[in-house]
């Protein structure tokens, strides 16, 4: 079984001290090794933005793909081989403005894939700009009289597209965050992870105090029931996504790719691809 | 009579497009060379629509220039249609809505829609008229007796007899009225040959070199790809996907192609436009994946139905930066069955893009293929690392950019220990992870552009051209995709009136063959490049490139295919006060 040291690489972090995605990538490389699994059968797809740089510091297969499109990217591998954990992270720009549209279709399809958005409300890489999820009235270097727009709810969109996993941790509180994402992977199908993961340059409203005041822990709710997609709304709308822990889980869910008729489940790339004569000549016939 | 032309019209949404079906898979099978195509617009019902089968004892694959037996529907039909009967042609309408022909031509009415009432299901109309057809063109009725069985053997016997039974009055009635006009083919040679478009032999090249998905978004005229692999691909284990949009459909198959299976999408123009983004990423990253485009008129929306090659340019360059890609151009549907195993293959040995470059005309427009060959189809996975050399290595050893003198580096495949690496968009070092200093970057340019400038697949050359004709001709005709065989028939009538005449057909478009093209060109005393855009693209790209020669273009943009005629005039018209 691997250790945490294998699955991390010789290249240091180029993340600001003190930015919240050094506790995502340090909660997934340990999920990673409690679950056991080899960090040759991960894949990492990781989106454009500070957050896709997480995979070059995880010692899996990596696919750093264009802005928005890691969806899609991880749809692919998954279908190639469904031996393989894939995992697509990005950040709220990424997964939820230039990539919202495979967000949701990528919820409806339900393929096995761990989604981890690392949420900071702003635009890090770009150096401060309004993102998706900005609070109204957040000034930005775009938004210099603030944000006229309404934030983005991706909690509740997930849920409304019918979604059958959806969580949102903190990356300050590494031991839920990693429960969460340990329960993630082992779900069957798509599990999106919304995390909070501060940006301790650009944005000085949405800071870890801010959050350690205002998160509420599901988990911690004896009355919470995560598999009641009714409450789940109804609590993520009273408090304004302001919460922790599984919020929604459906325990009968199948994944797209064993939906898919007559899909081989063997990977692929394992698989014999030439046809017999016999199968070609059949194959013909219905243009004879 | 070595060769007949046979339209119906009528209204869209009338069943028009399986009764010309029916007619063009029986004369196939009775041995015929078939080419079969339509005229449609982006509706589903009401509107004119129009089917023509050209029937022929030799190979045809061009639109042809008369009609000898045009089937009318409706008057807008004949309003429409009946210039184009060829003298001596013969008009045959439906009697129910009393038909008006214009002068000069011979009409036969026959009671198509009674038959069909008589018989209680509408539908029976057209499959009479089909009856009326093979009386007119001396086709054997019992052909489509058969055929008609075979088709509806699942719906049961009162189906089959109620279509035999519409054909037979169709047939005896026209017969029994107007037998001194009918013409009679030359029979057929009774081969049992294959009937197919463009994207019929694609979605079986591509299941036949082990693409086992296809991932699209629907798009006329390439959504029959996706289509008959949703029908096919899970006999095989496959899937079709159909996703929510272009940028989806090309990330998938890169996400599949990185993890190493076979993986296609097809689309036409506006959705290559969408892919230019990702087609970038995999010739960055150098991940193998296949992309049909099945062109249409453009840009933006511009004509969905109609025929043109003007996405040339965006196919060989488009997108921002700089990077390889491989575009193949097949002309017939056999070229592109055996081109979309070529195009797994070189996907796969050379890492990067590579574009299948259909068009309409070729997509859509059914053709018989004499036979696909199982024994021509060659897997070749391209250079993967050996899983047992990675374990002994050890980690962080392997360098999936490795430089090579191909230029080409073995990959690893997920699942692989030790093979780990970082595949991304961003410039890299060898190791795949980000590398941004010029000496890195202008070698890994050189690395990546260099690889395509030879094709090869199992130490063989791929062949850049298609050159049929004289050594030193007279005249050379060059074409691409379905144009192809508008330019062989236009030599044949060139030829006919003495002339040297050479054709030429590029057959990959990049890494294009600028040295067969600049000794071919060089060796014709006049050079004609034939192509349906308003810019003359390829013309375009040839001089980019290096074929310095002078060409001239001969263009056609009007959302139809040229005809042979056409094209021959259009030759002799430049030549007019020049003495042959």
């Amino acid at each position: 079984m691997a250790t945490l040291a294998e699955f991390k690489t010789a290249e240091k972090a180029w993340w600001c001290p003190g930015c919240g995605d050094f506790g995502v990538l340090a909660a997934l490389q340990k999920a990673l090794v409690e679950l056991g699994i080899e960090p040759e059968n991960v894949v990492i797809v990781a989106g454009i933005g500070c957050s896709g740089r997480i995979g070059n510091y995880i010692y899996s297969y990596n696919f750093h793909t264009t802005h928005g499109r890691t969806m899609p990217v991880a749809l692919g591998v998954k279908l190639a081989n469904r031996n393989l954990t894939v995992i697509a992270t990005g950040g709220d720009g990424d997964g939820y403005a230039i990539g919202m549209g495979h967000f949701l279709h990528a919820i409806r399809r339900n393929p096995d894939i761990t989604y981890i958005v690392m949420d900071n409300h702003i635009y890090g890489l770009t150096k401060g700009q309004t993102s998706p999820t900005s609070d109204p009235g957040f000034k930005t270097k775009t938004t210099p009289q603030g944000n006229l727009e309404r934030p983005v709810r991706p909690l509740q969109l997930a849920i409304a597209a019918g979604a059958t996993f959806v969580a949102q941790g903190f990356s300050s509180n590494q031991k839920q965050l990693v429960r969460i994402f340990k329960e993630a992977i082992t779900h069957k199908g798509f599990a999106l992870v919304n995390t909070i993961s501060p940006c301790v340059t650009f944005n000085r409203v949405n800071t870890y105090d801010f959050y350690r005041e205002a998160l509420v822990d599901l988990d911690e709710d004896p009355n919470y029931d995560p598999t009641d997609r009714v409450a789940a709304m109804r609590k993520l709308m009273e408090t304004d996504e302001l919460v922790t822990g599984i919020v929604y889980r459906e325990p009968e869910s199948i994944p797209f790719e064993e939906k898919l008729p007559g899909f081989r489940p063997e990977p692929i790339v394992s698989q014999d691809w030439r046809l017999s004569r016999e199968e070609f000549e059949r194959f013909l016939d219905a243009y004879r | 009579m070595r060769e007949l032309v046979w339209k119906i019209g009528g209204e869209q949404g009338t069943g028009l497009d399986s009764t010309s079906d029916v007619f063009a898979t029986v004369c196939n099978r009775l041995g015929y060379y078939i080419y079969a195509y339509k005229t449609f617009s982006s509706r589903i019902k009401g509107g004119h629509t129009n089917f023509t089968v050209r029937v022929s004892t030799r190979r045809v694959l061009a639109t042809a220039a008369g009609v000898h037996v045009l089937v009318a529907m409706d008057q807008d039909s004949i309003d429409r249609l009946a210039g184009e009967l060829v003298p001596g042609g013969l008009l045959i309408a439906d009697s129910h809505f009393q038909p008006r022909a214009p002068e000069g031509v011979q009409m036969v009415t026959v009671p198509m829609t009674e038959i069909a009432r008589d018989l209680l299901n509408p539908v029976y109309r057209n499959i009479a008229a089909i009856g009326a057809s093979a009386a007119l063109l001396g086709l054997p009725l019992q052909a489509f007796k058969d055929y008609l069985a075979e088709k509806f053997a699942a719906k049961g016997e009162q189906v089959v007899q109620g279509n035999w039974t519409a054909l037979e009055r169709g047939y005896s009635y026209t017969l029994e009225q107007a037998a001194d006009k009918a013409f009679q083919l030359d029979p057929g040679d009774g081969q049992r040959r294959l009937i197919m478009t463009g994207n019929d032999a694609i979605a079986l090249g591509a299941v036949a070199a082990g693409c086992r998905l296809v991932v699209a978004y629907p798009i006329t005229p390439a959504s029959e790809i996706l289509e008959n692999c949703a029908r096919i691909l899970p006999r095989f284990g496959g899937a079709a996907v159909q996703v929510e949009d272009e940028l989806a459909a090309v990330a998938v198959c890169i996400g599949a192609g990185f993890a190493g299976a076979r993986a296609m999408t097809a689309t036409a123009g506006p959705g290559i436009s969408l892919m230019q983004e990702n087609i970038g990423l995999a010739s960055m990253a150098e991940i193998p994946v296949v992309i049909v485009d099945v062109q249409r008129g453009g840009p933006s929306t511009g004509m969905p139905t109609k025929h043109e090659q003007s996405d040339l340019l965006a196919l060989a360059y488009g997108g921002h930066g700089e990077g390889p890609r491989i575009v193949l151009a097949p002309g017939t549907a056999e070229q592109a069955f055996y081109d979309t195993v070529l195009a797994f293959n070189l996907a796969d040995n050379y890492h990067c893009p590579v574009i299948i470059a259909s068009d309409l005309g070729l997509g859509l427009w059914q053709q018989t293929v004499d036979s696909l060959d199982f024994d021509r189809v060659v897997i070749d996975r391209g250079p993967v690392v050996d899983p047992k050399e990675l374990e002994a290595m050890g980690r962080d050893v392997f360098q999936r950019y490795a430089f090579t003198e191909s230029g080409v580096s073995p990959r690893s495949l997920p699942g692989m220990k030790y093979g780990q690496y970082l595949a991304t968009g961003v410039e890299h070092a060898t190791d795949g992870k980000v590398k941004e200093d010029p000496a890195n970057r202008t070698r890994m340019m050189q690395k990546r552009l260099n690889k395509i400038k030879k094709l090869e697949i199992g130490g063989q050359p791929v062949p850049g051209i298609l050159y049929e004709g004289p050594a030193r001709p007279e005249i050379l005709l060059i074409s691409y995709g379905s144009t192809f065989g508008v330019v062989a028939e236009a030599a044949e009538l060139l030829r006919e009136q003495g002339h040297r005449v050479a054709t030429l057909q590029v057959r990959v478009i990049r890494p294009l063959p600028v040295e067969e093209l600049r000794a071919a060109i060089g060796a014709a005393e006049k050079t004609f490049v034939v192509e349906n855009n308003a810019t003359g693209q390829l013309a375009f790209i040839m001089r980019a490139e290096g074929v310095e020669h002078p060409v001239e273009s001969i263009l056609k943009y009007d959302g139809t295919l040229f005809r042979p005629d056409e094209v021959a005039a259009a030759v002799l018209e430049s030549y007019k006060g020049v003495p042959a």
